[in-house]
């Protein structure tokens, strides 16, 4: 049973490096958290493509590279953003900062489309 | 048509409008010692997966190591030290220098495989031994466990010295190849350079660890060793150009360390040496490095140095990781029901 709209606190802010991702379980799912400095940003750590670990990525701006073939996701949207990633998507997922921890909302987003 | 045409530079990507050319004058002059600082004052502020890792290799090439290196600008591989492979787990490659090891290092090895599962042990062509599909948080567990120092063979760096058994065994072995193997790979490793570096040394002409078609190559001779570059046995096959013919296994040495450095400052980001050669010109590369000047020579040995004492094996961060979470999973910090 998930709960729905439920804040789960993560991880200390300073434990996810400036422009880097951490994997992070979140029940049966992994989540990839970057760190763009005034914001953490968050999606499911699959790469559309060939299922890579998108918390390993070079992030680029507000985007972030899979280390496996380098297709480029959007953190802000889940979106794929260069050649053959543009009609694929990952899901996102929203946080907050307090206290110097990051929060993510369990519940489940909206698929864009 | 215009008199004069606007020059076109090769400019690494869309984020900076300049050559590596200029960018390495550009970084020197005004002691830019950070990606994202040259990112803001020379590109456009943000930087992308071609030119973060360029200009990371490129600010560690210019100050010997004496930079602020941002992780956040290297690949995967440089941040855990490890290959990725396609399943998001790692392989683990321990240096072997000149691809000798011992009794001991293999029993070593062998119980990591047992101890952590490891889904292949595979040896490699590069005459070393590779653990493939471990998981990114046992690296630093399995590092110490080995006891072996990195072999590099994630990243842009000195991969390796493969050898022939040289004068110890061979019938025919004219040079001591093992010893002079280990001992280049010794001076070199834990360095960056633009693009992997494999290295070879043959005790006689036979050439049976390949040194021909390697970056560099030491080629043993009766009573003298060729020094030769540029080779290669991969995406392209291309025999090595002869840099010089030495005497003594100490100049051949000296020699490789030359080109070695020449290279490692004017090549372009990932461009491996037979394309470098090929561009410059064997004739150049010779002029200015084993033919140059004493001065010029001297500059190129003293920076080597430098950037060498600066380097070390990136495994210790096992002892000292540089963040909390380098090599872990994140735990949610409270229990989350499913």
């Amino acid at each position: 049973m998930t709960e729905r709209n439920r804040w789960v606190r993560i991880a200390y802010c300073r434990d996810i490096p400036l422009r880097e991702g951490r994997a992070v379980k979140v029940g049966n799912r992994e989540i990839a958290i970057f760190n763009l400095g005034d914001r953490f940003l968050a999606l499911e750590n699959r790469c559309p493509h060939k299922g890579g670990p998108l918390a390993d990525g070079i992030v680029s701006g507000a985007m972030v590279v899979c280390p496996l073939h380098a297709w480029k996701m959007s953190l802000e949207t889940g979106k794929g953003v260069n050649g053959p990633s543009a009609s694929s998507c990952v899901e996102t997922f929203r946080t907050r900062m307090e206290g110097g921890i990051v929060l993510l909302q369990a519940e489940r987003s909206v698929r864009a489309i | 048509m215009p008199e004069f045409e606007e020059e076109v530079k090769q400019t690494i990507c869309k984020c900076i409008s300049f050559s590596e050319d200029q960018l390495r004058d550009i970084l020197r002059s005004q002691q830019l010692r950070s990606v994202q600082e040259v990112l803001e004052i020379y590109g456009n502020g943000i930087g992308c997966e071609i030119c973060k890792p360029a200009l990371s290799y490129m600010l560690d090439m210019l100050w010997c190591g004496n930079h602020d290196e941002d992780r956040s600008a290297r690949f995967i591989n440089d941040r855990v030290h490890a290959n990725i492979q396609k399943d998001g787990t790692f392989s683990v490659v321990p240096r072997i220098r000149g691809g000798v090891t011992s009794p001991d290092e293999l029993r070593r090895i062998g119980d990591v495989a047992d101890k952590y599962q490891v889904r292949m042990v595979k040896i490699t062509g590069s005459q070393r031994i590779d653990l493939l599909g471990v998981r990114k948080s046992d690296l630093p567990k399995i590092w110490a466990d080995l006891g072996m120092p990195s072999g590099q063979a994630y990243t842009k760096g000195v991969r390796m010295v493969k050898t022939c058994v040289g004068t110890d065994f061979c019938r025919f072995g004219v040079q001591d190849s093992t010893s002079a193997g280990i001992e280049l790979e010794r001076r070199f490793e834990n360095l960056f350079t633009p693009h992997k570096v494999k290295m070879g040394a043959v005790g006689c002409p036979r050439n049976c660890a390949e040194a021909t078609v390697k970056d560099i190559g030491l080629v043993g001779q009766e009573g003298s060793w060729q020094v030769v570059v540029g080779g290669a046995a991969g995406k392209k096959v291309r025999k090595a150009d002869l840099l010089v013919t030495v005497e003594t296994t100490e100049q051949a040495l000296e020699a490789a360390a030359l080109f070695f450095q020449y290279y490692r400052e004017g090549a372009n980001y990932v461009e491996r040496t037979y394309d470098f050669v090929e561009r410059v010109g064997i004739e150049k590369v010779r002029k200015e490095t084993v033919y140059a000047p004493d001065a010029v020579k001297r500059g190129l040995l003293e920076r080597l140095r430098k950037s060498k004492q600066r380097s070390r094996d990136a495994w210790l961060e096992r002892d000292t990781p540089r963040n909390p979470t380098q090599f872990v999973q994140i735990q949610p910090l409270e229990e989350v029901f499913v």
